[in-house]
């Protein structure tokens, strides 16, 4: 499974376990309006760990921090390519 | 409770016949009786008294015959429990003026200054006429089991140590075998120790050399009536088939919060035993025992002004006063209690109904978000499912929240559960209905076991 995909998933079941309605997800849906709140993105962010390998967020990097859904992926796509 | 004057040994003497009595270690056993005509000291005991003895042995053994033949005799008994950081020595034998040092040369005696008078303690008792002329109250000093750090050295008296003990007060049928997965150099192994010798029963020690399985078939073997341990020994416990090589009449947890799932698998196993919880500290001595098979404890208990335990509850936390608490700390550590003459435990306290439960330790708090979760009431849901044996619940660190929740769970291997990603969601699933959002565990990683100290306790970063 792609990264892309592995954290497409994640949005969709942590969603769906906290009850959240998901937004339509593109590239340029912005993380605030994803429909998740910031417990879902902190199970998100521990659970990719898990799957990926990688914490994007506690290693240092250049990278701004994401705001949008592509902002996210590439956030990942890049530490996994590290 | 004794009179304060009496020694230990004289009480021990004086009780059920000492004929047949015996304490039993892996690698040999000692009848009481051979301390009526003998010694396991290398030197005569008058040459002891008024001394702040370090009890550096090696073995369980040597370490329980030392207690016997000392109380009352030396000024100070110190006790090395057996993981004690050889770096912790030199400030330990400073802050309690230790000249003596009591060793059976095992490992331990390496890091002991030579200067030091050291007296070897032989479990092979010498034939003597060993005068026992006592000198006074012997001052007993245990070690708290924190794990970093300088051990705090904490100070209790014979009586405070057998307060919550009636020497042969109950008359069982049968003669008592007591047992424990502690340290008798522990408070809670030092409590089934006191339990034994003063209640007119034997005892047999544990071993660190020994696997859990060897230790149940050798208790077995004596015919271990009683015995005792924390919920993570008592766990390993039952993961073991030598778990029904012992068939106690008394099964006692302690030292860790019991959960009902553990309660409920120890009925289930042992069918023909009494289960009970006690609530004891190092410094706050024995709180209460639980007889009723449920996990925390009556509400009525809290509060009851005038009982020989006196319970509050302040911040969250429980504070015990009675006479079985330790009475100070030697050198730095602050006072041990309040000027009321309270514990302050730092075991943290929730009310449901008629009943309090315990959280988890103060100290031990995840904050995720701004709100506050204890590691132990997660895991306490966790090892509910039934394909969880043990779980552990620690911090992760979280751009979002701060710090999430994860479990690191051990099953039960039971036929059909797979440590697949089913089980994981089912798991959670289960948490999630019985925890706020939180407190469920982020991510949950199966490990074929967990790290549980030497004081029997599931080892905690954080703690």
């Amino acid at each position: 499974m792609s990264v892309k995909s592995t954290i497409f998933s994640q949005f969709e079941q942590v969603s769906g376990e906290q009850g959240k309605t998901l937004a339509a997800l593109r590239d340029d849906t912005l993380l605030l309006e994803s429909g998740l709140d910031s417990l879902c993105f902190a199970i998100i962010v521990a659970r990719l760990e898990d799957e990926l390998g990688v914490d994007p967020f506690q290693t240092a990097t250049d990278d701004k921090f994401p705001v949008t859904f592509g902002d996210f992926v590439k956030f990942y796509e890049n530490a996994a390519a590290r | 409770m004794p009179p304060r004057d009496e020694s230990l040994w004289r009480l021990i003497a004086r009780g059920r016949g000492l004929p047949g009595r015996f304490l039993h270690a892996a690698e040999r056993s000692v009848a009481l009786g051979e301390l009526a005509a003998g010694s396991s000291l290398g030197c005569p005991l008058a040459e002891l008294a008024g001394r702040s003895v370090l009890v550096a042995t090696d073995s369980q053994l040597t370490a329980a015959l030392a207690m016997i033949e000392l109380d009352g005799i030396v000024r100070r008994l110190v006790l090395c429990p057996p993981d004690l950081a050889a770096e912790h020595i030199p400030h330990i034998i400073e802050t309690a003026e230790i000249d003596t040092v009591v060793c059976d040369c095992g490992k331990a005696d390496l890091a002991v200054p030579a200067h030091l008078r050291r007296v070897l303690c032989n479990p092979e008792i010498a034939s003597a006429q060993p005068r026992r002329d006592p000198h006074g109250p012997t001052e007993w000093v245990l070690m708290t089991s924190g794990t970093t750090g300088v051990p705090k050295l904490v100070v209790h008296s014979l009586a405070s140590l057998v307060g919550a003990i009636r020497p042969n007060g109950d008359t069982p049928t049968e003669r008592a075998v007591w047992s424990t997965f502690y340290d008798i150099r522990r408070y809670g192994g030092l409590q089934i120790f006191f339990r034994a010798v003063l209640g007119g029963g034997s005892l047999v020690l544990s071993s660190a050399r020994e696997t859990t399985a060897d230790f149940l078939a050798r208790a077995g073997g004596c015919g271990v009536t009683l015995i005792s341990g924390t919920p993570s020994h008592w766990r390993r416990a039952l993961m073991s088939p030598a778990a029904g090589r012992i068939a106690p009449r008394y099964v006692r947890l302690s030292g860790e919060i019991a959960d009902q799932a553990i309660l409920d698998d120890l009925r289930a196993f042992y069918r023909d035993a009494g289960v009970a919880h006690a609530f004891a500290t190092t410094e706050a001595g024995v709180g209460f025992a639980v007889n009723d098979n449920l996990a925390g404890f009556p509400a009525e208990l809290i509060e009851r002004p005038g009982e020989a335990v006196e319970m509050k509850i302040e911040d969250g936390s429980l504070q015990i006063r009675s006479d079985r608490t330790a009475s100070r700390y030697l050198g730095p550590g602050g006072p041990l209690r309040d000027a009321d003459g309270f514990v302050d435990t730092g075991d943290m306290l929730d009310r449901r109904g008629e009943r309090y439960f315990f959280m988890g330790r103060r100290g031990g708090i995840i904050n995720v978000g701004g709100l506050k979760v204890h590691p132990e009431e997660v895991e306490a849901v966790l090892n509910r499912h039934p394909a969880v044996r043990m779980s552990l619940v620690k911090p992760r660190k979280n751009p979002f929240t701060g710090a999430v929740v994860v479990a690191e769970v051990v099953l039960r291997n039971l036929p059909g559960d797979a440590p697949g990603a089913a089980l994981q969601s089912d798991i959670i699933a289960a948490c999630r209905r019985g925890l706020p959002p939180h407190k469920v565990p982020a991510a949950i990683r199966f490990v074929g076991s967990l790290d549980v100290g030497t004081a029997g306790k599931l080892a905690r970063r954080n703690a």
